[in-house]
């Protein structure tokens, strides 16, 4: 709309008519409290908070609900206005209990603040105070009703923005409450949106409450480490007696491309740190059983172990399985020791998605992948296969939201009636497997319209028509389309113009895929001979190695004599019979004792995506920063596990870390951040007049190379990236582009909003709730 | 199986058909399931749920939004004395007082024969005859303490 | 159902056919029924707003908003269906008319709503009856099943070609949803909280149509106007309030009822000549002249013609017509409290200095009126009040604050007779301390 002029507290004001006055004042720093008033949800006008005064208006008005018009004069600061402020405080903190010294929320409770810049010192009410107990309405969510103060932020948020409904206002009146969807509890999504939206602390978090003062916590913003949608998330971390606790995991920043939203496992799942079954101790097979032991012993006997295996049988008699939650930084590193140190190509890792055949099928296309922003703001969506709403809970956010605030169209293509059918302006479900034919077909090709059925082909028919001149379009794409069929994906965004994506299940398989840890390809999904690596690493084991499948039938075989399995349960994933791993040296690095550790030989016990620092690439590209928030004494980062066996094996670890190789390396830490160690080293160097350098545990330097040597991840600004920001990156179009042999090795997690693959197990947040919900018997749901 | 009687099923399926969207018949359905059931039972809660396409939490806050709708059982004759201001200032107190008497239960109490409940309600446009209460929808006007014993009498003998 | 009164004074048009069976179909028939609504089919829209803006009636719901001008707002073109709405929501204290219609008078309703569509243009009118009042929701049911019989009502309408459409809707208890932009979300099936204005429903209304909202007793008089004319009706009362309205008398006179008397007449006169003066011998104290909404008057500030601009001069409103009446042994605060105690039940909670300022006065005044109160707790009254004032979601703020704090200004030495631990000197025995509210 045309800009207009108006006027605030004397200062003349330029923005577009109809835009909220509250926006407008925000915008140049005039501050015009609101309770009810919250970006992106509907308006209120309920908390009467943001009443300003307008010339030529008999009565105040709510700034957040007036549009700006040319000439509109208004003023924030006159003493009507300061007073109406001041008397609705008053009228709250009427009913409103005091108890702020124990209450969640005091410290960084809006009532407070707002009472100390506008309120009272004064109490006038002398009345009883309304009193209700404490409610628990789900393993994740308090309500106490005193508190609250009627803003309804947590019924629009959860109805509007979440999709969900499960939260009411009932009664009327001073009786007026917040209530749950079945009486007495809720039945949700548990996304703890409701509680991180209460301006108060109405709404508080079982896993948080009565934890700490907000004030007693350090926050680190950083990358969640669940799903493949890398949501950021800032851990609120405080002192413990075994290092360093999460106790809170939030965005209340609204920075990174979740803005304030997380799901759960984004705001809960960090117990998984703290669980009781974490791993703080090296242990090796000592006459059969798992025996406590040092890490210099155990690194010492993996190393000898190693090197022996090597030097007599070759280094395909070694293979590595690598991780979906270890740091970009971690897998390259690790695919790099495979090929370099072991001279291996055995290398493999759980595949949720196949990567390598969007990259081989964009070559010579103009198609580019989509980022996590673009799904916001495209204004035509084809989703094909997946259901976001369970898998990948911010794109399905992103997606509900773009519908809803920007009118985007959204077309659903799945063989199951998912949840964001209800957002779809149309949805043809068709039969499970014909995913690519409907992504065919919709490209034009009547010839699969067989594949799908009438039925089906009469929707993607008229969904055909429906598509035709779409702009801004984005192309989402499941597992379920692989190898040769993801051409027909492609196709389908070539003939739209649309961006692409593809859908993989866990916090960093993208980045797996995109560091090559794959028998058959390199970083950037560059052949294994290709000469961008062997340029700067030397000669590499040329043939292809063998994948987990081949690697589990060698060592049933006897050929593989040792297997390094990082952060990954392949017994489980790949359903591998135990014996056949009997023969084989076994290391795993683990957070737990899962089926595949406790087959080990020696069990190393691993940091997690929480202790440590780097990068992690989420599905759709986008590059973020994993900073270290908690710490566990007596675990190691995997990086720095797999620098120490390299150092043991005798290997010149500088060509492993190529310090000083780069010029953007900046001085993060891997450790010691949160004790000080690394601040207190910097100060030190700077006293000594020494300039800092990296030690080889820096993953940073790694970061260097990765910038320098895989395609579509140079571009990417780091400088952003270390300020939490995301970063595109487009290892899929950028580089050569090769597919892999195997594209049937692609397991999807099958994960549910409640479950995180293994790691998801250890999590007694997520059990509580699959717990509740198994002990309601559907017949007693609703209250009696 | 429905919890109403068909005949105010097919009244609820016509009378829908009036309104642009399903759920605008929402509160009179309710006030006349109401009327046949006595109060909003889950299973009226739910059949209504489905009737206007809403989730039961929805209906519930509408249903705890309007003071004539309970989820809990009434009397067979509902006693609805008004207090308000114009009946007041004729006497409605000492009336509600007598009622309460009379009737042996206080406001929204319900009598142990399940024949009477009583409620203390607010104006209900009676003004120039007060003070005047509802027995269910009758409206009895002009009131004493003796002529609101007559109406009782005459309801407890039906 | 209830009793009818007359005075020499009224002047019968609205109230003409009360008593006259015409509620059904034959007898409104013979009483001129249904011939203003092809009148107006017959002039078409234009002048059918010109007549109606002549009238100078006045909306009788309480606002007094000007109906011709209100029907003009709405605009001609609309992609989305455009609604006439009647409000028969009636429930502010002290108001008992559109009962007297809607019992005696159906027919009239309907034939306001129909001649209010034809006039912007609606195909489809909407007529909301409180929950309380079923006697008369199964009135009007019969009187639109009798006009659909007749024709009168549906597909080509008195053959005109025109397709109108008239539906009964009924609540379930609850003040709030009189306000206009709360019965309309009463109508679509929600709670009935408020809706942001602007947009206006003349712009944005029911279902996000234009939509023409009117009370029962300004819908019923549509058809006088459009057959006596809008002059013939605007002579009636006074300048700038054309016609005649249902005054509610209620409370200490002799002779409460229902009279219809023209805008303008004197409220000393009302209450002396029309209600019979006050009962039982006592004194005049005070009259709350529209509604329980309105400021109070003392019993020397009544020499006043009862039209919208002469009490808003007064310092009070004419509202809804209610006019209630207080003799000198009633307790000003015992008043306020039930009045605030209704204005507590009733307010929807939406917003803060409602919920909160209504249930404050309330929980002070009833401590108050038991004989535990400070002198403090005067001026608080007066505070929170004030701070209501003006700065609610909805006009319901201002009303819970309005008779509070005229109260306080106009009767502050009968609130100070309470004070510290002094029994009401209105009650024998002293109030007894009520319950606090248990929460639902």
């Amino acid at each position: 709309m045309a800009d207009v002029t108006i006027t605030i507290d004397g200062n003349k004001v330029t923005a577009p008519a109809g835009t909220l006055l509250i926006e407008v004042c925000k915008s140049i720093g005039t501050e015009v409290p609101a309770f009810c008033y919250y970006p992106g949800l509907s308006l209120q006008a309920a908390c009467r908070m943001c009443l300003v005064e307008i010339e030529k208006m008999p009565k105040m008005q709510t700034a957040c609900t007036v549009p700006i018009s040319e000439g509109m004069v208004v003023h924030t600061t006159t003493d009507k206005v300061r007073q109406a402020r001041k008397s609705t405080l008053e009228f709250l903190l009427g009913n409103h209990p005091l108890d702020c010294p124990v209450c969640d929320a005091g410290g960084e409770c809006e009532l407070q603040d707002m009472t100390f810049s506008y309120g009272a010192a004064e109490s006038k009410f002398m009345e009883a105070k309304l009193h209700r107990d404490e409610q628990q309405w789900s393993p994740v969510v308090f309500f106490d009703r005193p508190r609250c103060i009627l803003c309804y932020r947590c019924v629009r948020v959860c109805g509007e923005a979440m999709d969900v409904w499960a939260l009411g206002v009932q009664n009327r009146g001073s009786a007026s409450i917040i209530a749950p969807n079945e009486g007495d509890h809720l039945e949700c999504e548990e996304c703890g949106m409701c509680i991180d939206i209460c301006p108060v602390g109405a709404l508080t978090s079982g896993a948080y409450r009565y934890k700490t003062r907000p004030w007693e916590m350090k926050h680190v913003g950083t990358t969640c480490m669940h799903c493949g949608d890398g949501c950021k998330t800032t851990l609120g971390v405080r002192r413990h007696e075994t290092g360093m606790q999460i106790v809170r995991g939030d965005n209340r920043d609204k920075s990174g491309i979740n803005g304030d939203f997380l799901c759960i496992k984004g705001r809960y799942a960090f117990d998984v740190t703290h669980s009781d079954e974490r791993l703080t101790q090296p242990l090796v097979r000592h006459e059969g059983r798992l025996t406590p032991a040092t890490w210099e012993a155990a690194l010492e006997l993996v190393a000898s172990t190693f090197k022996r295996i090597r030097d007599e049988h070759g280094g395909s008699a070694i293979g590595v399985i690598g991780s979906n939650r270890t740091t970009n930084e971690e897998n390259y590193l690790l695919q790099k020791f495979a090929r370099v140190v072991l001279g291996s190509n055995n290398i493999d890792h759980h595949r949720t998605a196949d990567f390598p055949a969007l990259a081989a099928a964009l070559k010579n296309t103009q198609v580019r992948t989509a980022g996590m922003r673009d799904v916001f703001n495209a204004k035509t969506i084809l989703l094909i296969g997946n259901n976001p709403t369970d898998q990948h809970p911010l794109l399905a956010w992103q997606i509900r939201n773009n519908v809803r605030l920007h009118k985007a169209r959204l077309f659903v293509v799945n063989a199951q009636d998912i949840k964001l059918h209800r957002q779809a302006t149309a949805f043809a479900q068709v039969p499970s497997g014909s995913e690519a034919f409907a992504a065919a077909f919709l490209a034009g090709n009547d010839s699969v319209g067989e594949s799908v059925g009438g039925d089906a082909r009469n929707a993607l028919l008229a969904m055909r028509q429906a598509l035709k001149g779409a702009e801004e379009a984005v192309v989402i794409f499941g597992s379920e389309i692989r190898g040769a069929q993801v051409k027909a994906a492609v196709n389908l965004a070539s003939a739209l113009n649309a961006k692409i994506a593809c859908l993989g299940d866990y916090a960093n398989s993208r980045g797996a895929a995109d560091m090559g840890l794959y028998p058959d390809l390199l970083p950037g999904y560059a052949q294994t001979s290709s000469e961008i690596f062997t340029g700067h690493w030397g000669a590499l084991p040329e043939q292809p190695g063998w994948n987990i499948e081949q690697m589990v039938n060698a060592a049933r075989d006897g050929q593989l004599r040792a297997l390094l399995c990082v952060g990954s349960n392949p017994v489980v994933r790949y359903n591998v019979d135990p014996f056949v791993l009997q023969k084989t040296f076994l290391v795993v690095n683990e957070m737990f004792m899962t089926e595949t550790a406790s087959l080990a030989t020696v069990v190393l016990p691993a940091a997690c995506a929480y202790e440590k620092s780097g990068t992690f690439t989420n599905t759709m590209g986008d590059l973020q920063v994993v900073k270290k928030a908690g710490d566990l004494a007596g675990t190691k980062p995997d990086f720095e596990i797999v620098i120490e066996i390299a150092d043991r094996m005798g290997f010149d670890v500088r060509k492993l870390v190529s310090l000083g190789g780069g010029t953007r390396a900046d001085m993060g830490q891997s450790r010691g951040a949160q004790t000080g160690e690394a601040d207190r080293h910097a100060v030190w160097l700077e006293a000594q007049n020494l300039e800092p350098r990296m030690t080889p545990f820096d993953p940073a330097a790694v970061l260097d190379e990765i910038q320098r040597l895989v395609p579509g991840y140079g571009e990417a600004s780091r400088l952003n990236v270390a300020a939490g920001n995301d970063e595109h990156t487009t290892a899929l179009e950028a580089g050569q582009g090769s597919a892999t042999s195997d594209p049937d090795l692609v397991v999807p997690s099958e994960d549910t909003l409640f479950t995180s693959g293994t790691l998801g197990r250890y999590s007694n947040t997520l059990h509580s709730v699959i717990e509740s919900r198994r002990k309601v018997p559907a017949d007693k749901k609703t209250p009696v | 199986m429905i919890p109403v009687s068909e005949q105010l099923d097919h009244f609820f399926t016509e009378k829908m058909k009036e309104y642009p969207t399903q759920r605008s018949f929402l509160v009179p359905m309710l006030l006349y399931a109401q009327d046949e059931l006595g109060c909003l039972s889950n299973q009226a809660v739910e059949y209504i749920a489905g009737k206007a396409g809403l989730s039961q939490l929805e209906v519930r806050n509408v249903i705890s939004y309007y003071s004539m709708l309970t989820t809990k059982p009434r009397g067979r004759f509902h006693v609805q004395v008004c207090t308000n201001i114009c009946c007041q200032l004729r006497g409605a107190e000492d009336l509600f007082e007598h009622c309460k008497q009379r009737l042996g239960i206080g406001h929204k109490g319900v009598t142990s024969d399940e024949q009477f409940s009583l409620e203390e309600v607010e104006c209900i446009g009676a003004c120039s005859w007060a003070p005047a209460a509802q027995v269910n929808y009758d409206f009895h006007e002009n009131l004493t303490p003796e002529k609101m014993d007559q109406v009782l009498d005459e309801y407890r003998s039906r | 159902m209830a009793d009818l009164v007359s005075h020499p004074d009224e002047v019968k048009v609205v109230s003409q056919r009360f008593g006259k069976g015409a509620a059904a179909m034959d007898r409104y028939l013979e009483l001129d029924g249904y011939k203003a609504v092809q009148k107006a089919l017959a002039s078409g829209p234009e002048w059918i707003i010109n007549e109606m803006k002549a009238s100078n009636l006045r909306g009788r719901g309480g606002a007094g908003f000007p109906t011709g001008m209100k029907w003009s707002f709405v605009p001609k073109e609309s992609a989305k269906p455009k609604y006439v709405l009647c409000n028969g929501d009636e429930s502010e204290p002290g108001t008992c008319k559109d009962r007297l219609i809607l019992e005696h008078d159906p027919h009239a309703v309907i034939e306001g709503v129909m001649i209010a569509a034809l006039a912007v243009g609606a195909k489809t009118g909407f007529i909301y009856i409180r929950g309380e009042y079923r006697y008369l929701v199964d009135i009007m049911r019969k009187a639109i099943a009798e006009a659909y019989a007749r024709g009168f009502l549906g597909k080509n309408i008195f053959g005109s070609g025109v397709d109108l459409d008239v539906r009964w809707h009924t609540g379930a208890g609850a003040y709030e949803v009189g306000e206009e932009s709360a019965l309309m979300e009463s109508l679509e099936g929600k709670r009935g909280i408020p809706r942001i204005r602007p947009p206006f429903p003349a712009v944005v209304g029911l279902w996000g149509g234009p939509t023409v909202i009117n009370n029962v007793e300004t819908l019923a008089s549509v058809p006088h106007v459009i057959l006596g004319g809008g002059e013939w009706y605007a002579k009636l009362g006074t300048p700038k309030n054309g016609g005649t309205r249902l005054f509610c008398l209620s409370g200490h006179v002799q002779k409460p009822g229902v009279y219809e008397l023209p805008l303008g007449y004197n409220l000393r006169k009302m209450i002396d000549d029309v209600g019979g003066g006050i009962w039982k011998g006592h004194k005049l104290k005070a009259v709350v002249p529209g509604g329980s909404s309105v400021p109070i008057l003392k019993a020397d500030e009544i020499d006043l013609a009862m039209d919208f601009d002469t009490l808003m001069k007064a310092g009070t409103f004419l509202g809804s017509g209610g006019v209630i009446v207080l003799d000198d042994h009633t307790c000003i605060v015992k008043f306020c409290l039930r009045t605030t105690k209704f204005y507590q039940h009733e307010s929807c909670g939406w917003c803060i200095p409602c919920r909160e300022g209504t249930d404050w006065m309330k929980k002070t005044l009833v401590r108050f009126h038991a004989g535990g109160g400070i002198k403090r707790d005067i001026d608080n009254l007066n505070y929170l009040a004030e701070n209501m004032l003006g700065r609610t979601f909805c006009p319901l703020g201002d009303a819970a604050a309005m008779p509070v704090i005229g109260m306080i200004k106009k009767f502050r030495e009968e609130f100070e007779a309470h004070l510290e631990g002094r029994p009401c000197p209105f009650e024998e025995h002293g109030a007894a301390v009520e319950q606090l509210p248990v929460l639902a």
